[in-house]
Order: structure tokens, then sequence, then C-alpha cells
């Protein structure tokens, strides 16, 4: 969050009831730059480039069209796909091809294609949760497998990376607000030395340490007054982050369980096969079975693909959501943190205030100094008033920080939980009908068989008679 | 002729009389007594036959150290008495596996030739961990009373073993049946019989028939046991697979308390996934059925085998007798012309220490002479029962190839219903779930 470094000229707010449509107002009208105060009230950016000609005017047609994302025009289009290798003399690593296909004015093009590496997306993820605390992004997929380093380098483990690079990229392209962020656009289009030089700049190493430390200082702190419905968003986040970890062990249990029955079975049908190398009369039936076995293998082969491809990773993808919930709820609380501290500053500033009326301790200091009492009272208090001025603007600042803090997450929270709910119930709704697929391929096959068997029987029939 | 007369006499009577099931002996020596050649009525057509329950028992064995086992309830009751609409009550007595084990040995050496029905297995193998390897367990004891019945079941259909005493004792007297048993000396028999079985001896012109049936019998054994270990393991894994979605089931319920529209959805879903787990049991023990018919099959190949080996006894003692009959021919051609064609110690001897006196020689050559008689005799009757037996066995061992073929072909097809049903259980249960799923969210 660059807003701490530059001078704000909002006064200090005692309205603190902004309305969420005048800080939806806002986000809408957010600018890629960073530079530009993010929260202010008076700027109305008239920038036309910055949202879509379609957006209506109105703050409220504005919240309407940002609750109804779903029925938005979608304008970009990204696919993440060809993973290749590259081996350089420092290190190997693989790229994917981003292709970006969008109608939307601020690109100065309608298509680029460019090649990023796991790390540029990682880049881009951490400059999207600066920019953007309290917005729910989502996960990247895990950076390092335990099994080990070549892993890495694994067909499978490159696909499923892939999806998840993926689906990361568009959904980053389908939130109102993440979307046009222009870390977002300059990974979409630079080219590798362009991003390169991109990443280069940015607040400097002692600002981001000291952004680090206040908010270590705040969590440190601690909350006092947090609003009853974060909490409950906390407690809820603690319990899903702990059902979902167990749901995604127990469908890679499955997965493993099932793919140690079908080794199992691969070794039924041959040992019907070679039983029916010993008999006559039953020749026909030992082979008829061996076959449907085999056949079931195969079936069996694709049911484990389609809950390894399709249900885990998904699962997977929302153990790290709940991770990323955490963070989020963690950066909120910091900012409502570094607000209260700021507070409790004024406030004993204040009772400082106070007390130099009615002590004569500046007497002291100023005989230590040798100065008039007076004066030096009065250069406390000036000092006092000057500080009591700064503070009170910070709050401002920080108050409107956190009002927008909050209602933003409030918001991207209503938009994460559609999400998780559609992407929780394709997934099981997938699981289910992988499943049945799976029994009625089985059924097939084994009822064929018995139509076979009783051909046989009727044959046999025939030729008694 | 002699043996069918006993044979007659024993089907219809239904005394115990003793004597009668002394002249069941002779069955033992003498295989003229089959009753192949009659016209029978298995006992089964006359006779319901049921093994109903199973009780635990305590008492004092052999070593008066107390032990706790297991009796089967056999039930008997003539057809007609059904048929007739007379709901008389069944005839019953208790018996435990020992004394089923006792009267399978005692028809395996009365009747060499038949391809005996065998018992179910002593000890439970092959098992996957759910089941116990445990005689305690009532899985295991359920399924050995539905073995047992099917063993009584099969013996009572046979058209030679159905008809023997001993066997109709075992249904129906319930006091000093063990006396009877070991009172027909057939554990003489037994002894010789299967001493001479594990030995290892080689027969100079084997009965290709029989040959080829010896390894047929050990490849069925072979692959059938193979079948059954993978079967094993492919079973556990299959219960692993499907109570491992059970966990759905809980987690979805305790998921489902923190969401509003999902909550319903969820909870409904994780039901049908407690169902699908627990579906997994009957599957299993419906599997388990299948097993246990293969097993028969298992234990049906030793019978076939041990029929095969007898069959390779009694060639081989007809050529040690022809074989002994022939070297007895030529020391006497020896001894009459004097001259010595063969090498013997004896023939050394006399050369070395010269030769006997004509008295001597008269002498050797009137014990050589007799031998000889004798020698003669007993090839034929080898011969005689050799044939006989192979007569007997072959036709045995061709009901046991239709039946075996039957009873496999129907364990197949069963094997495939079983399937079946599992597969439309799995739909049934994925679609509810899918549909479960569904109306989450929206």
């Amino acid at each position: 969050m660059e807003s701490e470094s530059t001078s704000s000229s909002a006064p200090v707010n005692g309205n603190l009831a902004q309305t969420v449509d005048d800080l939806s107002k806002h986000m809408l009208e957010l600018d890629e730059d960073d530079d530009l105060e993010v929260f202010s009230k008076d700027a109305m950016l008239t920038d036309a480039s910055t949202f879509s000609a379609s957006m209506p005017a109105s703050p409220a047609s504005m919240i309407n069209q940002y609750k109804h994302e779903d029925q938005d025009i979608k304008d970009v289009f990204i696919t993440v796909d060809c993973p290749e290798n590259h081996v350089t003399s420092i290190e190997t690593f693989v790229t994917y091809r981003v292709i970006t296909k969008t109608t939307r004015s601020e690109f100065d093009s309608s298509e680029y294609e460019v090649r990023r590496r796991y790390q540029d997306f990682l880049w881009l993820k951490g400059k999207l949760e600066e920019a953007h605390p309290t917005l729910i992004i989502n996960p990247l997929p895990e950076k390092f497998v335990m099994k080990g380093m070549m892993e890495r380098f694994n067909d499978d483990f490159i696909e499923t990376r892939r999806k998840a690079l993926h689906k990361f990229v568009n959904r980053i392209a389908d939130h109102p607000i993440l979307s046009f962020n222009e870390d977002f656009k300059v990974f979409l289009t630079a080219q590798a030395w362009e991003l390169a030089s991109h990443k280069k700049q940015g607040p400097g190493l002692l600002s981001r340490m000291g952004e680090t430390v206040r908010a270590v200082a705040a969590s440190v702190r601690g909350v006092q007054n947090r609003p009853e419905e974060f909490t409950a968003m906390n407690d809820y986040v603690e319990t899903f982050s702990q059902k979902m970890g167990m749901l995604d062990k127990i469908a890679q249990r499955i997965v493993k369980e099932q793919k140690e029955y079908l080794e199992g079975m691969k070794e039924c049908g041959p040992v019907y096969t070679l039983w029916s190398g010993s008999e006559d009369q039953l020749v026909e039936p030992l082979k008829a079975i061996a076959g449907c076995i085999d056949n079931c293998c195969k079936v069996t082969e694709e049911q484990v693909a389609g809950l390894s491809e399709n249900q885990v990773p998904i699962l997977h993808e929302y153990v790290l959501c709940a991770e990323t919930l955490k963070a989020v709820l963690r950066r909120r609380d910091n900012i409502q943190a570094e607000y209260e501290s700021k507070v409790d500053a004024l406030a004993s500033k204040k009772a400082e205030k106070e007390n130099l009326k009615h002590t004569d301790l500046s007497f002291v200091f100023g005989g230590f100094l040798g100065k008039n009492t007076e004066e030096a009272k009065h250069q406390k208090q000036q000092r006092l008033d000057c500080e009591m001025k700064e503070l009170k603007e910070e709050i401002g600042r920080l108050e409107d920080k956190l009002e927008c803090a909050n209602s933003t997450l409030k918001v991207d929270w209503e938009r994460w939980k559609r999400n998780m709910q559609a992407d929780v119930r394709s997934a099981f709704v997938d699981m289910a009908d992988t499943n049945m697929n799976y029994y009625e391929k089985c059924l097939a096959i084994w009822e064929s068989f018995l139509t076979s068997q009783k051909t046989e029987v009727h044959v046999e029939k025939d030729t008694d008679s | 002729m002699r043996g069918s007369e006993i044979l007659e006499r024993m089907a219809d009577s239904r005394s115990e009389d003793v004597a009668v099931i002394g002249n069941t002996d002779l069955s033992a020596a003498d295989p003229h007594n089959n009753t192949m050649t009659e016209e029978g009525v298995p006992l089964l057509k006359t006779m319901e036959i049921s093994v109903s329950e199973a009780e635990k028992r305590t008492g004092k064995n052999a070593v008066s150290m107390q032990e706790v086992y297991t009796v089967y309830l056999i039930e008997t009751r003539p057809v007609n008495t059904i048929s007739e609409g007379l709901s008389a009550a069944p005839d019953s007595l208790w018996r435990r596996y020992s004394e089923f084990e006792l009267l399978r040995n005692y028809l395996l050496v009365t009747f060499p030739y038949i391809v005996v029905p065998p018992l179910p297995e002593k000890r439970a193998e092959f098992v996957w961990h759910k089941l116990s390897a445990d005689n305690m367990d009532p899985d295991f004891v359920e399924r050995r009373r539905i073995g047992l019945e099917n063993f009584l079941l099969r013996v009572a259909s046979h058209s030679v073993l159905s008809k023997d005493k001993i066997f109709y004792l075992f249904l129906t007297q319930d006091d000093g049946w063990k006396d009877v048993v070991y009172d027909t000396g057939f554990q003489a028999k037994a002894d010789s019989r299967l001493k001479a079985l594990n030995a290892t001896f080689r027969v100079k012109h084997p009965d290709k028939r029989y040959t080829e049936l010896k390894h047929y019998s050990d490849e069925l054994h072979s692959v059938i046991s193979q079948l059954l270990r993978v079967r094993a393991k492919v079973a556990d894994r299959l219960y692993g697979v499907y109570k491992v979605h059970g966990n759905y089931g809980r987690v979805f319920s305790e998921w489902s308390a923190i969401e509003r529209e999902m909550g319903d959805g969820l909870q409904s879903a994780g039901h049908h996934m407690d169902a699908y787990a627990a579906s997994v049991d009957d599957i299993l023990e419906e599997e388990e059925h299948y097993a246990d018919q293969l097993k028969e099959y298992l234990y049906y190949s030793e019978a076939l085998r041990a029929v095969c080996r007898k069959h390779e006894l009694i060639q081989y003692e007809l050529e040690m007798a022809a074989q002994d009959l022939v070297s007895k021919k030529q020391q006497r051609e020896e001894l009459a012309t004097g001259t010595v064609r063969t090498f013997s110690l004896k023939g050394m001897t006399s050369k070395l220490f010269g030769q006997e006196t004509p008295e001597q020689r008269e002498a050797k050559l009137k014990i050589l002479e007799q031998q000889i008689v004798e020698g003669e005799e007993l090839v034929k009757t080898s011969n005689a029962e050799c044939d006989e037996y192979v007569r007997n066995a072959w036709v045995d061992i061709d009901r046991f190839k239709e039946q075996k073929n039957q009873d496999l072909k129907e364990a197949l097809i069963s094997y495939a219903v079983m399937q079946i049903s599992m597969c439309k259980k799995g739909i049934q249960v994925w679609n509810n779930a899918k549909e479960c799923f569904s109306k989450m969210s929206h």
C-alpha cells in the first residue's frame, strides 16, 4: 500500500458513515497506477480509459454491476498452456505460455502472447495482495512438492500446476477490481525483459521493510474491538480450513485405495486365463470372465484418472484458499489494529496535554535545562499540538482505509463464497458422475457376460434335443 | 454278485445290526461290491437332510483338559412324510467337526475309487483382514455350517456313497457311532493305504489317462489357490475404498453446520456416503460365498489327486507282483536247467562254494513252484483289481467332471450376477448423492 508514503489532502473525517455506494464507486474508479491516492473521496477520475464506456455513472448502478458480476460481459480471456523446459547455465525451469485475448480499450492490442514462469505468478500474487490486502485472491499451486526435486519436472505435476495457474489468472481476470490492476496488465502483456525491469520498480526495500515492521507491530498488538461479523468469519474459516483439509486427505486416500484395488484386479484376469488352459468345457466362460475383468480394469483406470484430475485438485485448492482467507482476515485485523493504536496514541497525547496544564513537571525540565518554565511548557504544548494534528490526519486516513478494507472484504467474501459453493458443487457432482459412469460401464460388461453365457446354455440344450 | 446282495440288504434294513456293518468291511477289500451297475436311488431322494444350527459346547477332551468346541445339528426327515402332508418333526442329533472328519476318512478308505466330496476347511485360509482366522468367529462357524450341510448333501446324492451304512448311521445314530466306525477296522487299512500314498514310487507303464488326470488335479489346485489369494487381496482393497467414503459422511455433516446454503445438500449427501460405505459388508459376504464355492473345488482337486494316486498304487502293486512272478519263473528255469542267466548272489555262492545236492535243488524247486502258483494268482487278482478299479473310478471321474463343469459354470455366473448387483447399488448411491450435491448452491 503506497498510500502511507504519500501526503494526504483529505481532511480529518468526522463523517464515519461512508455509504457503501460511495466506496464502491471509489473501488470502480481505481486507476491502475498505484501512486495515486486510492481512497481519496475527492478523486473523481475522468480518465475514460479506466473503465469501459458501457459502465453507467451512478454509484447505485455501479454497485449493481459489481454484485451481478456473473452477468458481466467477460472481456478478458486468458489461457495458460504449452509448458516448456528452459535450461540456463544457472538453473532449469519451466515456462508456460500465457495468451490473452481482450476487448478492453486500456490494452493496446487485442491479443498477447507471453511466456511466464512460476516465479512470475508468485510475484503477481504478491503485488495484488499488496495493492488489495483485503481482497480474496485465488491461491497459487504449491511451490514445492515434498516428495523430491525431480517431481518438478514430472509431467503430471506440470499439468496439474498448469491447470491451477490457468485458473489463477482467470479468476483474477473475472474479478471486478483485480482485473484492472496495473501489475496484472504488465504480467499479461510485457515481454520477459520488460517484466524484469518492471519488477525492479516499485517501493524500495526500506519502505517495504517499514511496512512489514508496522504490520508485525500491529499484529502483536492485536485488535481491540473486532466487529462481530469478522469474528464470525474467523470462526468460519477455522472450521472450513479444518474440514477442507480432511476432505482433501479423504479424496487422495480414495484415489490411493482405488489404485491398489486396480493393481489387485489386474492380477485376476490372467489367473482365469491360465485356468482356462487346463479345462475343456469351461474354457469359454473362464476366458469370458478374464475378458470382463480386464475391461473392468480399463474402466477403473479411467475412473481413477477422472478423480485425480478433477476432484482432487479442486479440494486441494480450497485447502490453500483457507490459508488465503486467514491471511486476508489477519491483514484486515492489522489495519484495524494500526488504526486503534493511533487512536490510543492520540488519546494519550491529549491526556499529556491536559496534564501539562496542571502539573509543574515542566518546571523540573526547564530548571534542568536552564529554561524558562513557561516557555518550556509552551514549547511542549506546541509540540503536542503538532503531533496531535498529524495523528488526527493519520487517523482519518486509517479510518478510511479501515472502512474501505472492511467493506471490500465483506463484498469479496460474498463473492468468494459464491465461487466456492459453485466450485465445490461442481467438484462433487463431477465425482458422482465419474463414479456413476464407472459403475454403468462395469454393469454393461458383466451383463454382456451373462447374455453370452445364456446363449451357451441355449446352444447346449439344442444339441441335446 | 455276493457284494451286491450285501448292499441290497444294507439299503433295505434299518437295523443297527453289527453283522451287516461287518460285511461292509468286505467292500473295502473287494472291489466287486460296487453299486454302479446296480439300480439304486441315492439317499437324498428319500430323505431330507440339513445342518441347521451350530452351538458352542464345553467339555473335557482326551487329555482331560477343558475345551470349547462347536457342535452342529443334523436334521433328517423322510421325504414321503413331507409329501404326504404329515409334518413330522425331524430327527436330529449333534455332531462336531471331528466326527465329520472321521466319516470322511472312513469313506476315503472304503471307496478309494470315488472322488469323495471334501469338507469345509479346517482352518480359515485365504482370509482378508476383516475375517478373523479364529474358528470361534461366528461368521466362520456359519460358513462352516453351510459347508458341512453341502458335504452331507453331496454324499447323500452320490449313487455309491449314499448307500453306505456308516453314512446312514452318521445321520441317524446318536450314541456310539464312533465305536461302530472303528469296529469296521478301516483305520488299519487307512494307515497302510495312506502311508503307501505318501511314499514315492514309480510306475513303469503309467496309464496315460490317469497321468493326465493327476496333472489336471495339480493344475486345478494351483490355479484355484492363486485365484483365492488374489481374490482375498482384492476384497481387502475394495473394503478400504468403500469404508474411506464413510469419512465423507462424517466430514460433510460437520461442515454442513457452518454452511447456510450448502448445509442441507451436504448433510443428505453425507448420509448417502455412509450408506455407500456400509454396503460393502453385504457385497463382501456374497463374495465370500463365491470363494467358498472355489474352495470346495480346491479340496475336490485333492480328492481327485488321491484317486489317481490310489490307482498308481494299485498299478504299482500289480507291476511288482508281475515282476516278482517273472523273476521267480526265471529262478525256476535256472534251477531246472542249471544255467545262470542273470547274475545272482546264490549263483555266485554256489559257484564259489560248490553246487547244491539234488535233494536241496528239488526242495527249492518245489518252494519256487508253490510261489509261482501263488504269484500267478496274485497277478491275476491284482490285474482284476486294477481293471475293476479303473472301470469304477473312471465312471465316478466322469460323474465328477460333469458335476465340476456344471458347478463351476454356475459359480462364474453367480459371480457375474454379484458384480452386476454391486454395480447397480453403486449407480443408485451415486445418483442419489449427485442429486444432493446438485442442490448445493443456487
